[in-house]
């Protein structure tokens, strides 16, 4: 971040600058009181209010009995309180389709994990090229992978689906016969790629953002004791990029997580991950809205553990690299 | 292969980074244009290669392997269970990055061992990455041709490099595992899409611009560009309007940390889960009213509406309000971040000076965290671009709610309509193509401060 702070040295002696000292700390609690008035406060509940009611709403339905939830809202659970378990032992268990949705959550962790590390370390790997080796053509290429996030998704499915499944075969003469994996009982590996190659622009745009400012007495001394890109690379920034590495991981794990498209092209039947399940489920479960409410709130679970885990890491290592300037 | 000849072609000015290989000595002009004839050679020998390799009739059809392949290890992965074969992959992706590491460490040292071992990788992992795509046996003799020929011209190019020998092999290890999955990825998905684009449901007639007089006559096309409009203008300025305001209001006051949570946990719910939470919120039916939306407008004696197919426009404007909700605290926590970096002396300054608490956060605070609005906006405009789930879940495109990137997915999988699908896609990076512009020269002002 750089800040544009104004440091004045002081000519005064240091009487006034004690008196100078309580006059700003006055003039800051009180821009501090203002800023905090009663007026902003209670707009802050009142946005507050609105964007917790949805969710309270259904986590709340999530534990009434099933019979109550069909006749009536969940508010008057205030007046009339019963809760029950059940809705989330039959949502774990019940299955629209060929998976269950606990088997899908264990889909979900084989599809974001890999994925999550995958696209870190090669990311980084050239975010550190980027930052420092010099080459031709580096601002050019750097910018155009940036660029790169302008080709939607969508626009890429085709394309790579068939890739992955008939491979590339140019005039009879095949290169790559494409993966053979139909009767694979549980296949990642398109997804895996597929979500890694989504991934790429932006995480190698932040990642080089924080790597970029790494001081360059650090990595020069690092090469005067001896050491190649290689060791400067794992000893040297991996470790002093960790903030910008766990800010990406949580938001890559969040994404990827609660991927529905990627996952519905990409990945065959028996490895569908929780989003997919779900999505199903809630056409199957149609008006049921208890088992529909649990298996909302299992799909949260996860990303909302992995949030509060990482969270201190987060704003730190998004800004450096999002608000640079 | 334009890195090669831009490091060849570089000048001497930019110190070599890891400069205990050979001097730059030998870098005259005479050498350089040696350096570069041989690999300008070198790869219109590869060309030549391919153009054989395709142009050949096919002998035998059996993939090739050296007995193990991609396909075969996804296979064995594929067998055990999901929890087994995460510890596995990583172990197998960590070996392969940690090898790379170390030859990126070692190779470019000076010395004759090291010779050898930068000579053997050149040649070693073009021919394993070739291999492990499983070429049938027809292409295998030219694939092997053109692997052979790219480890030589890399490793020559490299040992003339004037940044010193094992420059140019380490700047390509580095870069290289990101720049083929960009390729094959992203790259040439767009440019094969450009061109469907312009051909029928089945891609083989040329229909000219037919695919995009569809798109903007047929109502599942007009109406996934209007209201893909609709998107991209309200959600940025929406949520972020929203998360500055709840970052001013929440600043430095008691509880700050608890009132963030409860604004950002909608990010942290996926867009499935957003449109089940929503669709209860906006259910209808015969009776009783489930949904608090509609048991608010029977309470003061209205009819209740069935939300989600009220169109034109209420709908998809109710669609709007999810995304909405899901995006403000991503808005808010890189704001309220960037808000506590401006220097509090402004603020201070700017109120000694009689400024109002409003005329400070216009004056002082807004242009302090210009860039990160910048951020933010572009950030949530990409995303409602690119919505597709919301829409999926809670309405299915019915009802005149459909966006580009749903109708794009819509027109694939149901109606094997290529030609749409592809015109579709290609509007939508009309539609991106300012703002990644706008963004880029944000950046390239900023490299040129550096």
């Amino acid at each position: 971040m750089t800040t544009s702070t104004v440091v004045l040295e002081p000519t005064i002696d240091k009487r006034s600058a004690r008196q100078v000292a309580r006059d700003t700390r006055k003039h800051e609690a009180m821009a501090r009181k203002r800023l905090t008035s009663k007026g902003a406060t209670i707009a802050a509940i009142v946005i507050a209010f609105f964007w917790t009611i949805p969710t309270f709403g259904l986590f709340i339905t999530s534990f009434r009995p099933g019979s109550d939830t069909q006749s009536t809202g969940w508010w008057t659970v205030f007046t009339d309180p019963s809760f029950t378990l059940e809705n989330y032992r039959l949502a774990l268990t019940s299955g629209g389709t060929a998976l269950t949705l606990a088997q899908s959550f264990l889909n979900s962790l084989a599809i974001t994990i890999p994925v999550v590390l995958f696209a870190l370390a090669i990311a980084s790997l050239i975010a550190y090229a980027f930052a420092w080796i010099d080459f031709k053509g580096r601002n050019f290429f750097f910018i155009f992978i940036f660029a790169l996030q302008i080709v939607p998704l969508q626009m890429a499915l085709v394309p790579l689906l068939s890739l992955f499944s008939r491979g590339l075969t140019i005039n009879e003469v095949t290169i790559f016969p494409g993966f053979d994996l139909r009767g694979v009982e549980h296949s990642f590996a398109t997804v895996w790629i597929a979500h890694v190659i989504f991934a790429m622009p932006l995480a190698i745009f932040l990642l080089h953002n924080f790597i970029a400012e790494i001081p360059a007495e650090v990595i020069e001394a690092a090469r005067v004791d001896g050491a190649g890109h290689g060791q400067i690379f794992f000893r040297l920034i991996l470790p002093l990029a960790a903030p910008a590495l766990a800010s990406f991981a949580v938001l890559e794990f969040i994404w990827v997580w609660n991927d529905l498209l990627v996952a519905t092209i990409f990945a065959p039947s028996s490895s569908l991950p929780l989003t997919q399940s779900l999505n199903s489920l809630s056409g199957t479960w149609g008006d049921q809205w208890f088992l529909q409410s649990a298996g909302t709130f299992i799909s949260i679970l996860v990303p909302l553990i992995v949030f509060f885990l990482l969270q201190r890491f987060f704003v730190r290592g998004l800004l450096a690299g999002a608000t640079k300037g | 292969m334009t890195d090669i000849k831009n490091a060849e072609t570089t000048p001497a000015a930019s110190p070599p980074p890891a400069g205990r290989g050979k001097p730059a000595s030998r870098g005259s002009a005479a050498a350089n244009r040696t350096t570069l004839l041989v690999v300008v050679v070198g790869l219109i020998l590869v060309v030549a290669l391919f153009l054989f390799m395709v142009t050949r009739a096919p002998a035998d059809t059996k993939p090739t392997t050296l007995g193990f392949s991609l396909n075969s290890f996804f296979i064995w992965l594929g067998g055990l269970s999901p929890i087994v074969q995460i510890p596995l992959v990583l172990v197998v992706f960590g070996a392969v990055v940690g090898l790379l590491l170390l030859l990126i460490e070692y190779a470019p040292r000076s010395g004759k061992g090291y010779f050898w071992l930068r000579l053997a990788a050149c040649f070693a992992i073009p021919i394993l990455a070739f291999m492990l795509l499983r070429p049938y046996q027809n292409a295998v003799i030219y694939v092997l041709g053109i692997a052979i020929i790219l480890g030589a011209i890399l490793f020559y190019a490299d040992y003339r490099s004037r940044q010193g020998a094992g420059y140019l092999f380490q700047l390509i290890l580095f870069a290289a595992p990101a720049a083929i999955l960009l390729l094959i990825g992203l790259v040439y998905p767009a440019i094969t899409t450009f061109f469907q684009s312009f051909f029928d449901k089945t891609g083989e007639n040329f229909v000219g611009f037919e695919n995009y007089i569809w798109t903007f006559t047929n109502p599942e096309g007009f109406w996934s560009v209007i209201n893909t409009l609709i998107w991209v203008l309200l959600a940025p300025t929406i949520a972020t309007a929203i998360g500055l305001a709840y970052a001013v209001f929440i600043d430095r006051a008691a509880g700050e940390k608890y009132l963030k949570v409860l604004i950002f946990m909608p990010f942290a719910i996926s867009f499935v889960g957003a449109g089940i939470i929503w669709k209860f919120v906006y259910d209808f039916r015969q009776g009783d009213q489930l949904g608090i939306l509609n048991a608010i407008v029977t309470a003061f004696g209205g009819q209740p509406i069935s939300w989600l197919s009220a169109s034109p426009l209420i709908n998809t404007l109710l669609l709007v309000v999810v995304f909405i909700w899901s995006q403000t605290g991503l808005a808010m926590v890189i704001l309220s971040a960037a808000i506590k970096a401006v220097p509090p002396e402004q603020n201070e300054a700017a109120e000694l000076d009689g400024a109002s608490a409003w005329e400070r956060f216009i004056n002082v605070t807004v242009p302090g965290i210009r860039s990160s609005l910048i951020v933010v906006l572009t950030t949530i405009a990409i995303g409602a671009l690119k919505i597709y789930d919301i829409v999926a879940v809670m309405t299915g495109g019915r009802n005149d709610s459909t966006v580009l990137a749903f109708e794009m997915v819509n027109q694939q999988q149901r109606f094997q309509s290529y030609g749409h699908s592809a015109a579709l896609a290609v509007v939508l990076f009309i539609f991106v193509l300012p703002l990644i512009i706008f963004n880029v020269r944000q950046i390239r002002k900023q490299r040129e401060v550096r």
